[in-house]
């Protein structure tokens, strides 16, 4: 292990940080603290963030009240819980197309499921958990096996899961939408758990803020100080290297595929609690605004690099986006223009940040 | 072939086979890895040396012939099982994750640890002083281990990956075309870790397709051609000409030197 080489004639002496030019013979990058700044992988978003707040408020008069910020938040986390696992997987090079209709699917499994069997809702809850998990295991499991591409695999199960939705909604209740639980046993329960409202300062605040914020979290915490992150940032940045030393790709693989699905699961309860009855047809287009908010947040399309903080600050942005255009009492139909302008913007950004992280040859 | 009776080699490959469907990738190639010594196995592209490296790696399995680890006839099944009997590869582009920080990188797959049940965590501390000490034993002072290794120059990318083998107790070091895509330069500095990872008493396998770099540091020298083994040397065997002109296909090299002479 140890035994130094006499060979290794260290240049310590001569490259002391006393020149910042040329004293050794290796190119050398100046690690000023402005500089690893830059090449945060949140940075381009949190610019936006902060240029996309300055204008709805100015533009609208009521963007500034705690009512409307509380109102920004929830959109924000509804979009943010899912956005954090998407970024995860991103990072670890793959998409889920089927992450948005996931949500409805874990909501109706939940649903039908403790009203066909008259259990106590939270049965229902345990089971969509199990069985959305499966699904996510089974994306993960059918990408390794089969080598296809993740778009292939998921805008596979995207489409069978948005079948199965109204497939067997209609055959079980005849309708599109799922019957009411609200009257149910351990509905207050779950609803205080997915749905409920924390008042803090008088200003209603949705629980899905806290879920969200947890999420984060744990995310960036798996991330920067886990073994697991290591290996999700390798198997998206170079998957050949990863295997080569002995990282297990396809367990991470299946591992992100199962953290998407866990988020679905979260937003599919919340989905579920807060409205009493599911729509059979939800969530589909939704897959996109996650990945949308992952990138504007910094994470590569190609892999290997993000943040689970950039994605909370991208789906931020777009809760600021998608409110502020009420708030200003603008034509909504807007909002798609405003959403795809800054994933270009954010696109150009990170690919400006790669090249500068790849560059020094 | 010198069967060396005295000491047993870290790896020996006798009449190793590999077929990919019908292609015959590689047949009868026989290769000895002693401690403190570095095996050069030269040829040209498409003489299988990658193959040659995949079976020692694990990363595929042989047909036929016998690979032996320490005296014991094996199988490798994964690359980590490779890893876990001491035999690390540095591959010239998969070496590392660009993106990724220098000291990431370093502890890729072997990730020192701390704490207990859901808390566990990578002693992050631990990982960046090492890097950096290990680095700066080979000669490389980074200021910032944050940086992505991408940032690194070829030369240093390589030993990083040799650092990083010899820190994690490897005891084969198996090295694929390290200075194939360097220069002059960066090449000598690449030669000189590859001589220090030897001189901690590890045995080297360096692939190359230039007798000149495999000369100045090999003590054997195995060349092949078309997935067949043409020569299996010692040091004392063998000059570096005569090493140059069977690398280069012997008298197919007379041949093309007659051709090319002007009228």
């Amino acid at each position: 292990m140890s035994a130094a080489p006499d060979v290794t004639r260290a240049p310590s002496e001569e490259t002391t940080r006393a020149s910042g030019a040329t004293a050794s013979e290796e190119r050398i990058l100046h690690g000023s603290p402005l500089r690893r700044m830059l090449a945060r992988p949140e940075l381009g978003s949190v610019v936006g963030a902060i240029a996309v707040f300055l204008f709805f408020a100015l533009a609208a008069d009521s963007f500034l009240r705690a009512a409307s910020l509380s109102t920004v938040l929830y959109a924000s986390s509804t979009i943010g819980i899912m956005a954090v696992p998407v970024a995860l997987l991103m990072i670890g090079g793959e998409f889920d197309l089927s992450a948005g209709v996931m949500v409805t699917s874990s909501a109706l499994i939940s649903s039908m499921f403790s009203y066909q069997m008259t259990a106590n809702v939270w049965v229902g809850v345990g089971v969509s958990l199990l069985a959305t998990l499966a699904i996510g295991a089974f994306n993960g499991f059918v990408l390794t096996r089969t080598k296809l591409p993740s778009f292939i695999v998921t805008l596979g199960t995207f489409l069978m899961l948005t079948g199965m939705n109204l497939g067997f909604t209609k055959l079980i209740d005849s309708t599109v939408s799922t019957k009411t639980i609200a009257d149910m046993e351990g509905f207050p329960a779950a609803h205080a758990v997915f749905a409920s409202t924390v008042t803090v300062g008088g200003v209603d605040f949705k629980i899905t803020i806290v879920w969200w914020i947890a999420l984060v979290a744990v995310a960036s915490w798996i991330l920067l100080r886990t073994r697991a992150g290591n290996w999700i940032f390798a198997v998206g940045g170079n998957q050949d290297a990863a295997r080569a030393v002995g990282v297990p790709v396809h367990r991470t693989r299946i591992g992100l595929y199962m953290g998407v699905a866990f988020g679905a699961w979260i937003s599919g309860q919340h989905l579920l609690f807060s409205y009493d009855v599911v729509q059979s047809g939800e969530g589909v287009g939704n897959e996109l605004i996650y990945i949308i908010a992952a990138v504007i947040g910094g994470c590569l399309i190609t892999g290997g690099y993000g943040s689970a903080v950039g994605s909370a600050v991208g789906a931020f942005i777009f809760g600021m986006t998608s409110k502020g255009i009420v708030f200003a009492e603008w034509n909504p139909d807007w909002f798609k223009f405003f959403l795809g302008a800054m994933l270009l913007l954010a696109t150009l950004l990170n690919a400006w940040v790669r090249k500068r992280a790849e560059a020094g040859k | 072939m010198s069967q060396t009776q005295a000491r047993t080699a870290l790896v020996e490959l006798s009449d190793v086979t590999k077929h990919y469907g019908t292609v015959r990738a590689l047949e009868g190639v026989s290769l000895e890895v002693h401690p403190g010594e570095i095996t050069c196995v030269l040829g040209d592209n498409g003489a299988g040396k990658s193959t040659l490296i995949k079976i020692i790696a694990g990363l595929h399995g042989h047909d036929g012939g016998s690979l032996r680890i320490e005296g014991e006839e094996t199988r490798l099944a994964s690359p980590r099982e490779a890893l876990d009997r001491g035999i690390a590869t540095v591959y010239q582009d998969l070496a590392v994750v660009p993106l990724m920080p220098v000291w990431r990188n370093f502890f890729l797959g072997s990730e020192p640890r701390k704490g207990v049940g859901p808390f566990k965590r990578m002693d992050v501390d631990l990982m960046r002083r090492t890097t950096h000490a290990e680095l700066l034993r080979m000669g490389i002072d980074l200021r910032d281990v944050d940086q992505p290794i991408g940032t690194l120059s070829g030369g240093e990318r390589q030993c990083v990956a040799i650092a990083r083998a010899v820190y994690f107790g490897a005891k084969v070091l198996v090295l694929d075309e390290p200075t194939a895509a360097l220069g002059v330069k960066q090449s000598g500095v690449v030669l000189k870790y590859v001589a220090a990872a030897r001189d901690a008493g590890l045995g080297v396998v360096l692939i190359t397709h230039n007798p000149h770099h495999a000369y100045l540091v090999g003590d054997r020298f195995v060349l092949l051609r078309r997935g067949g083994m043409v020569g299996n040397h010692t040091r004392d065997e063998i000059t570096l000409e005569e090493l140059t002109r069977q690398m280069a296909g012997g008298n197919d090299l007379d041949d093309l030197r007659h051709e090319l002479r002007r009228a």
